[in-house]
């Protein structure tokens, strides 16, 4: 990387800077993000609007495909943080946040509703609802925390558990019921609070990414997990305990699937647990990756990871708009995401670069002629 | 052979004095299988004591395990396809669709499946090996791909009424020997589909092929280390690419046996397949991490699989959730298993 840097530096003028640009990391999911924009504004440029309209309670807010898009990427947003700490450090992908999402909601119900699936009133404090949902979520985190750090399973495999019960616990949480919540200040977290015409969950995701801001900045979580996530004996030899950061860095992700499935019953006010943030996972891994994040661990960064999980929702909206069938949805983000993937892959931008070097030569030829 | 002590030609020790990771792992697993399904003899009874019962698992599994075998094989070279599960849906679609709306015959849907993993095979292989991108990712993309299309192909499931299929998907091959009387006191002989000749088939050829050909050897040495494989002169890039090949391959048979079975289209069908498929080669003590796994080992991590929810269904926890709950358990105790026996193998050889 370092030699990467100092070959830049030698090479001045507009083509060194363009370079630098293109091999910034974040370059990528920029050029996504910019690559969909440009297809948006030749296609349809209406995509683009915003208007002020009133919802079905009679307040204003703000609507447009980019609101949407700002409003759903929320969840993914939260879970790439965690998922990205996860990757760096354990060299590994938790499979099991969208069984655990399921799992977490289920709790926040079961707080708010007592014994019974129909509530007239709460029946707790919708915080201390959130704040056991976060305990909860923390401790199943910390379940597939010590199988990687301390029993040395590898993270997919040892998410796999959860994966497969996640979903079945949840439902055994509510006695298979699907709790209902009439209480509107519930809703507000997932909607609309009066009054304000933004989408309460992009407040909540700029929430989390400002704290993880602040926790990379002052703290050493980033860098050692990062040098665990490089090589554990190095970094066992320099005083890190390299189990303790895994163990860590999967409580924290237990605590971004704690808001994010609080988010997504808010949205709801109920839940169905087979449903319920479905492969959610495949997608907080992808922004990873869309990131430019290597998934075997090690360097990470942070801001393309959640840059990433934007990308994600913007196609998703795209392709919606377009009319494509949501179940045949995943075919066409299949395509985009193993283009973008190749496209970024270093011997696959060499292979390129060679094929046009091979051309140059052949152009010049042609203009000598 | 692991613990004679014999002298080689040459006149050197054999190298071998302990017994290997994947040995250790597979009596681990044969055994568990074993002692799980007797207590179910002994306390559960009437059921399990039938022939017919252990047959059924291998009739309602037989996909499975063809799609566990070529999982193993992608993991064994350190490699995963989470592709397999909605390659299954895929192709029972298409050849549904190719039987009853387009009048393939059985032997052009079977090809048709065949030509799917082909395709599977080539692109993902090509893209994992020589692109060197993460196989979770590429494969990840061929799960959504495979899951899209198949809405594409058809978005409602439907049974398949050709006749030749019929007739194929009802064939019956009695086991010599084996069976049980009815309640009519008549005498009822055990029998297996199709598809569990092919995947028996299966299992003994890639266990030949794994124990004893060269590239079956490359693909442990791959797994296991890929620098040093690349030092005895493996080709590694070809490797890797041929086991990814060779698992979506197996994905197309299976995706048709599996078809053969189920005889239907529908975009739900072998939803979670490939977790399964995982879930079974780890319980058959193949690793995540490579160079450790053994095709036999699969085999019975997909009967034990089976047999557990056999079980659970039986003691009359039908609700879907235990089940799910106890496949978990399973998983996470083999897992512990391993974990333990590899950290304590480890700290007494060094």
């Amino acid at each position: 990387m370092s030699s990467v840097k100092t070959s830049l530096k030698e090479k001045k003028g507009l083509k060194g800077t363009l370079l630098g640009l293109v091999r910034q990391q974040i370059f990528i999911p920029i050029a996504a993000l910019l690559l969909l924009v440009l297809f948006n504004l030749i296609v349809d440029p209406s995509f683009f609007a915003i208007s002020l309209s009133e919802n079905s309670a009679g307040d204003p807010v703000l609507s447009g495909y980019l609101i949407t898009i700002l409003d759903n990427a929320s969840e993914l947003a939260i879970l790439a943080i965690g998922m990205t700490l996860v990757t760096a450090a354990s060299g590994g992908q938790d499979i099991s946040v969208g069984a655990t999402i399921a799992i977490a909601g289920s709790v926040v119900l079961r707080v708010l509703c007592g014994t019974n699936s129909r509530p007239e009133t709460l029946q707790a404090p919708i915080i201390v609802a959130f704040l056991v949902c976060c305990v909860v979520a923390m401790l199943f985190g910390a379940f597939n925390g010590v199988l990687v750090a301390y029993f040395k399973i590898q993270p997919m495999v040892a998410t796999l558990i959860l994966y497969t019960a996640g979903r079945s616990i949840a439902a055994w949480i509510n006695n298979n019921e699907l709790p209902i919540i009439s209480e509107p200040s519930f809703g507000y977290f997932g909607n609309f609070i009066p009054g304000i015409p933004v989408p309460t969950p992009v407040f909540i995701a700029i929430a989390c990414m400002v704290v993880i801001a602040l926790a990379l900045k002052f703290t050493n979580l980033g860098l050692y997990s990062q040098s665990v996530g490089i090589n554990p004996h190095s970094s066992r030899l320099n005083g890190i305990d390299p189990a303790f950061i895994k163990f860590i860095t999967y409580v924290i992700l237990g605590l971004c699937v704690a808001v994010a499935g609080f988010i997504k019953v808010s949205r709801f006010s109920t839940i169905n647990y087979s449903v319920v943030a479905k492969d959610i996972e495949m997608d907080a891994i992808l922004a990873v990756a869309l990131g430019g994040n290597a998934l075997s661990g090690g360097k990470f960064n942070m801001g393309a990871s959640i840059l990433g999980a934007y990308v994600i929702q913007f196609l998703t909206t795209t392709l919606f708009k377009f009319n494509v069938d949501s179940s045949a949805l995943p075919a066409y983000k299949a395509v985009v995401v193993i283009l973008l993937v190749v496209l970024s892959a270093p011997v696959a931008r060499e292979k390129l670069s060679n094929f046009w070097k091979k051309l140059a030569p052949a152009k010049a030829a042609k203009e000598a002629n | 052979m692991a613990f004679s002590k014999t002298t080689t030609k040459e006149g050197r020790l054999a190298p071998r004095h302990s017994m290997s990771d994947t040995n250790i792992l597979l009596c681990i697993t044969i055994l568990v299988f074993l002692v799980m399904y007797a207590a179910a003899m002994i306390f559960l009874g009437s059921g399990f004591l039938k022939p017919q019962t252990f047959f059924n698992i291998l009739n309602e599994n037989a996909a499975l395990i063809i799609l566990s075998c070529g999982m193993s094989i992608v993991m064994i070279t350190g490699g995963i396809d989470i592709s397999v599960g909605t390659m299954t849906a895929l192709i029972s679609m298409s050849c549904a669709v190719h039987l009853d709306y387009q009048g393939g015959s059985v032997a052009s849907a079977a090809g048709l499946a065949l030509l799917i993993g082909v395709l599977f095979g080539l692109v993902q292989g090509y893209i994992i090996a020589y692109l060197e991108i993460q196989p979770f990712i590429v494969t990840l993309a061929g799960m959504f791909f495979a899951k899209g299309m198949t809405t594409i192909v058809n978005s409602t499931q439907f049974n398949v009424e050709h006749e030749g299929f019929q007739a194929l998907k009802a064939t019956r091959i009695y086991v010599p020997g084996m069976g049980s009387v009815n309640k009519l006191g008549k005498y009822v002989p055990a029998y297996v589909e199709i598809g569990v000749i092919v995947a028996v088939l299966v299992v003994i050829l890639l266990f030949v092929f794994l124990r004893w050909s060269k590239l079956g050897r490359a693909f442990y040495a791959v797994g296991g280390n890929r620098q040093s494989a690349n030092m005895l002169g493996i080709n590694v890039r070809r490797t890797r690419f041929l086991a990814h090949f060779l698992c979506s391959v197996l994905a197309g048979i299976g995706g048709f046996v599996y078809f053969l079975h189920v005889g239907s289209g529908s975009p739900s069908h072998a939803s979670g397949a490939e977790m399964n498929a995982i879930a079974s080669s780890i319980i058959g003590g193949t690793m995540l991490t490579g160079g450790v796994g053994n095709i036999v080992g699969t085999f019975f991590g997909v009967l034990s699989l089976s047999t557990i929810k056999n079980i659970v269904s039986s003691l009359g926890l039908d609700e879907a959730w235990w089940t799910n709950i106890t496949v978990a358990a399973m998983i996470c105790l083999f897992l512990l298993i391993q974990s333990v026996v590899l950290i304590r193998k480890n700290k007494s050889s060094k």
